[in-house]
């Protein structure tokens, strides 16, 4: 088991070394192999890992090495294995050997395949240390690791301009998120003593009761450590506030839209909040705070992606609104319903990545989907195969018997908000209830107007072209998770066997039942989701297939601010650039050129050199060659030095 | 035979002048033809000369007119060893310049016998008989090509300040005598060390000291040096870096921890102040020189500062450090001027610093040992110029001057800039016409030992040089 977890975290570690470091000698597909396979042996340890800890009961924590001993702080390089972690394990793996292989085909024409399968394998070896981390200091090593690869592999093109902005915005951003992250490392360090997850949790119950001072009010330790945990998840998954990195981040190639910003880094919030269970579970305020931010994140989500026309970022707009979905599952203490969406989702939101991915393949790069139409002809695996994405997006199935992935984790989380009996669960049910209609509908609106009606682009239509077995199987290895996923998962993730297939990996207090009530809704509650999302569908149908008459561009003439409102994402980037962009290059410019060039540099070397260059010319006009100025200046000489001795010696 | 012991006493001196007087014959009789003979035996002369220092024994003689001592034995050595290899080195400019004349080696000659007398002084009137003899000896060759308008100037400017310095000196030593009532150097250490300071005898030590730091061409009695560095023939600046640097710092340190041993008090702040400005003036206004041999007076008058900065420590390491700078300020002086005589294009001098430009790639060794020289003067480790500065920097923060130290560190900083752009012009900068080939045998033999001396030869064997200068400073402590 140990080996097997082991193995599992340093095999794509090796893999982007080889990879990574003689990519020139073993070549293109030398690398693909290396990368590939070891990525597909560690997904299929990864499986047995699962069952042997999901259902056979194992666990444990392999300790592999001491990290940083100093003083009380003792660290340790350790692999924790529960429920949670296997979970994780197979998304992660999963989709990483999917994208891997959909890699191959994707990027076969690029110049540096190497150094892409080794950034992959590389961000795969840093979500794998994430998920395993025994303690807080390992998961953000994991957690920064994946920011890194995350950054190189956004600006991967890093010849173009604005995939090398799109990179640094999303390492700027998320640092705001690690700030806050590391805070909490710090303060929980401070009240507990202990970087380490047992340790930490087993002192909750105390840190709940303890308050510290700051600023003159009181203020509870255990909030302020989640809330600070959570800055840093929100940043990591994009929630509302720190989101603005993610569709920017589609700048980066498609396979890694897939496996980063859609299945697993992005989700690394929500596993790092479920992990911290035993910590929210003690915090009312972070878990509402937690609930509002993901129920509000769900909503804005979709509002924005109705509008969108590039086809990747309506997906990652619905990343976001997803991942808020799994916020506030994970608010109302459904940490089990937040996780099995992880789990779902990871599978049909990689799919229509990747779909959209060949799709793009298909256009030979174009991402506007004004640009598509009409394509289902060209590419029919690949429209069924999205189709099958986007119904499990939707959350399409009928209650009691079963449907799509997303529809047993998306209802079932809703059920939980409902049964919360909060007001903010109530808020977090609304919203989602109307979130699940929008997501219905752009969702829809995407997948018409990529496949369905004329070929806008007559010149691309023609060049369409299936995508290469490599592409395609990826996608219909995802497609089977997005179709059975939920139905298997259910009973185990959120269903009966619940307390056992979890057991103590996840902390829910005794008076927090809201996974349970999500069994005893009322029937309208079980129904609603499919409702608005079979409504949602079809007012997408009426609007961009059956109405020939311009109903979008009506509507969009009939509320132009709400759209503009929209369509420019609630303005977040333009507040941002005013509040904070602009500001901080104006503040770096000023300590720029008036504190470093003026003050430093001037003053400094410059200033000095100058001013020896002026003295230095200064002293070379005394040396006038005339005799009586040579003498002068020696007696002056003698004089001043008889002076000096006599007032001196006065002293 | 009472005196016998008074002429073994001085005779290197003896010696010098004999072979000077006879060489004067020699070379008046034979006419012109004899100067490469003269030019020779005056360098093996001085040679000689060293040995016989070397071998001589101390003491004091002639009424207590004359002292031997190591401290003094060391300096006549540094001194004659830079006579000499100034002689030999002039002869290639001197001939083509048309004034290579049978009595240039025996001015020399005599200026060094000056130089040896003025170090071996035990009495103010010893001290300014030989101070005379060296310094219109100098003259004259300073003015040596005397159809070239600038060496005349030179010379006259030389002569016409030197004469102030010389008056400030005589003028200085009478204020001593009147208000001490000797001029022996013994005498007035008894007669300074029994009270209070008079005003007047403090007076006269402030002129005494203003008079030789004209010799040493310490700020802010400096201003003739640029211009008869620049004016005089090559050779003779040549020398006039070296062999008159030494005996007058010489004369400076025997004065200083000598008779006016009990106003050191009040010389060490005269010594800092010019030390200090010294060192600045060096730095500064040599950064916008041009001229190479002007960058090289500047060089020598920032240099003197470092070493009056070692005598202001006041110390036995001090002073240890003072002989040890002088040792290697004479090697790389040497050194980088038998380089500047080489730079020669179809026989007419060239003395700007692009001349330089790329003269790495047209005389890549002799680029090689300009970059050790400059290296070592901006007293950048290994080279021997580090250890200079160094020695004197831990006396002085021994002594407790931190502020100088400090300022003198920073004013090597400022100096180290054009050391360096000189080796970033021989570099890095496209070559220009090559310099006539091949180098005279004589001056590429300095540069190389010279070479072979800053860089690796101090490094590894400083263990004599530095027990020999031990040996002189102690012996200036001995009561």
């Amino acid at each position: 088991m140990d080996l097997a977890v082991k193995l599992i975290v340093f095999l794509p570690l090796l893999a982007a070394f080889v990879a990574g470091f003689f990519g020139r000698a073993i070549g293109d597909r030398g690398a693909q192999v290396v990368t590939t396979g070891a990525l597909l042996v560690a997904a299929a340890l990864s499986w047995f890992v699962f069952f042997k800890v999901g259902f056979g009961g194992a666990g444990g924590t392999a300790r592999l090495a001491t990290w940083i001993v100093s003083g009380t702080f003792d660290v340790a390089w350790a692999l924790r294995i529960d429920t949670l972690t296997a979970v994780m394990l197979i998304v992660v793996t999963t989709v990483s050997s999917m994208v891997h292989l959909y890699a191959v085909g994707y990027m076969a024409d690029d110049k540096s395949v190497p150094r892409f399968m080794a950034y992959l394998s590389l961000f795969t070896f840093a979500m794998l240390m994430l998920v395993t981390a025994d303690n807080l200091v390992q998961m953000f090593f994991g957690w920064e690791g994946v920011g890194l690869a995350s950054y190189l592999l956004i600006g991967f093109w890093y010849d173009r301009p604005s995939a090398n902005a799109a990179a640094i915005k999303a390492f700027v951003v998320n640092r705001v998120g690690d700030f806050g992250f590391a805070l909490g490392i710090f303060a929980l360090y401070l009240l507990t003593g202990s970087v380490q997850f047992d340790a930490i949790f087993k002192a909750a119950p105390e840190l709940a009761k303890i308050t510290f001072p700051l600023l003159g009010c009181a203020v509870p330790a255990l909030t302020a450590c989640c809330l600070l945990l959570f800055i840093g998840a929100m940043g990591k998954s994009a929630q509302l506030g720190l989101h603005t990195w993610l569709p920017d981040a589609m700048e980066g190639p498609t396979p890694v839209s897939a496996l980063i910003h859609a299945a697993t880094m992005v989700t690394a919030g929500v596993f790092m909040v479920a992990r911290c269970s035993p910590l929210f579970e003690y915090s009312q305020v972070a878990l509402d705070v937690v609930t509002v931010v993901g129920a509000s994140t769900a909503i804005f989500a979709a509002t924005v992606g109705l509008t969108q026309y590039d086809i990747k970022r309506v997906i990652a707009y619905s990343t976001c609104s997803q991942l808020g979905y799994m916020f506030f599952a994970l608010g109302v203490s459904a940490y089990p319903a937040g996780m099995f969406h992880l789990m779902t989702h990871a599978f049909f939101k990689a799919l229509l990545f990747l779909g959209a991915g060949s799709v793009i393949h298909a256009m030979h790069h174009e991402q506007d989907m004004r640009h598509m139409g009409g394509l289902k002809d060209k590419i029919p695996q690949t429209y069924w195969l999205m189709w099958i994405g986007t119904l499990a997006l939707a959350g399409i199935g009928i209650p009691g018997i079963g449907g799509f992935a997303g529809f047993h984790s998306k209802d079932v989380i809703l059920e939980s908000a409902y049964a919360a009996h909060t007001a903010v669960g109530g808020y977090a049910f609304w919203l989602g209830i109307v979130a699940a209609f929008l997501t219905a509908f752009y969702s829809c609106r995407l997948m018409f107007l990529t496949f369905h009606g004329k070929p806008h682009d007559k010149h691309h239509y023609d060049h369409a072209h299936e995508s290469p077995p490599s592409m395609l199987i990826p996608l219909y290895v995802l497609a089977a998770g997005a179709i059975v996923a939920g139905f298997l998962g259910e009973a185990w993730f959120v269903g009966h066997h619940e307390k056992e297939f979890w057991r103590a990996s996840i902390l829910i207090l005794p008076d927090h039942h809201a996974l349970h009530g999500a069994h005893d809704v009322p029937t309208w509650v079980k129904w609603s989701p499919l409702v608005v999302a079979v409504a949602g569908i079809g007012l997408a149908w009426w609007f961009y297939v059956k109405s020939s008459f311009g109903l979008p561009k009506m509507m969009v003439d009939a509320f132009p601010a709400v759209h503009r409102f929209f369509f420019k994402k609630w303005y977040f980037d333009e507040l941002y650039d005013l509040m904070f962009v602009r500001p901080s290059f104006w503040l770096g410019r000023q300590l720029w050129k008036k504190g470093d060039i003026g003050i430093i540099d001037g003053v400094g070397p410059n200033g000095l050199a100058a001013g020896s260059q002026r003295l230095a010319g200064v002293l070379g006009r005394t040396q006038s060659g005339y005799l009586y100025h040579y003498a002068f200046a020696m007696l002056i000489g003698v004089a001043l030095l008889v002076t000096w001795y006599m007032l001196s010696r006065g002293r | 035979m009472i005196g016998l012991e008074n002429w073994a006493l001085a005779g290197p001196e003896i010696f010098l002048v004999v072979v000077a007087m006879g060489l004067l014959m020699f070379g008046a009789f034979r006419g012109e033809r004899s100067v490469e003979a003269i030019s020779w035996i005056s360098a093996l002369a001085l040679m000689i000369c060293v040995a016989l220092v070397v071998k001589g024994n101390s003491g004091t003689g002639y009424n207590g007119l004359f002292v031997v001592n190591p401290f003094n034995a060391a300096m006549k050595v540094l001194a004659l060893i830079g006579s000499a290899v100034a002689i030999v080195m002039s002869r290639g400019f001197m001939s083509r310049e048309g004034v290579w004349r049978f009595e240039y080696p025996i001015v020399i000659l005599l200026a060094t016998v000056g130089m040896m007398v003025m170090l071996s002084a035990a009495d103010l009137m010893t001290l300014y008989v030989g101070l005379e003899l060296q310094s219109l000896a100098l003259y004259i060759i300073a003015a040596f090509q005397r159809d070239n308008l600038r060496s005349t100037e030179a010379g006259l400017k030389y002569f016409v300040l030197g004469a102030v310095a010389s008056c400030l000196i005589l003028y200085g030593a009478s204020l001593v005598y009147g208000f001490a009532g000797t001029t022996s150097h013994a005498g007035l250490a008894r007669v300074l060390a029994e009270g209070p300071p008079s005003a007047g005898a403090v007076i006269g030590l402030v002129f005494i000291l203003s008079g030789l730091a004209f010799k040493v061409s310490a700020v802010p009695f400096h201003m003739w040096t640029p211009d008869v560095y620049e004016g005089a023939p090559t050779p003779v600046t040549a020398l006039f870096a070296v062999a008159p640097k030494i005996a007058a710092l010489g004369l400076l340190v025997a004065v200083v921890m000598g008779p006016f041993r009990p106003l050191l008090d009040q010389s060490r702040q005269i010594l800092i102040a010019v030390a200090v400005a010294s060192m600045a003036w060096g730095a500064f206004a040599a950064i916008r020189q041009d001229n190479i041999k002007r960058l090289m007076a500047y060089s020598s008058i920032g240099n003197m500062g470092y070493v009056l900065l070692g005598l202001a420590a006041g110390t036995e390491e001090g002073i240890r450090s003072v002989v040890v700078y002088m040792t290697i300020y004479l090697v790389m002086n040497l050194g980088t001027f038998a380089c500047i005589l080489a730079m020669r294009r179809d026989g007419i001098m060239a003395e700007t610093i692009q001349d330089l430009s790329g003269l790495s790639r047209n005389h890549p060794r002799m680029a090689l040992a300009m970059l050790f020289f400059m290296f070592s003067m901006a007293g950048i480790p290994p080279l021997a110029g580090f250890f200079g500065k160094l020695n004197v920097f831990i006396a002085a923060i021994d002594a407790g001057l931190y502020w100088p130290s400090a300022l003198g560190v920073a004013a090597s900083v400022v100096a180290a800039f054009y050391y360096l752009r000189i080796v970033k012009v021989m570099y890095l900068d496209p070559p220009v016409r090559p310099f006539d080939a091949p180098m005279e045998g004589v001056l590429s033999g300095v540069t190389f030992v010279a070479a072979v001396f800053v860089f690796p030869f101090f490094l590894v064997f400083q263990s004599p040089f530095l027990a020999t200068a031990q040996a002189a400073a102690h012996a200036l402590f001995m009561r």
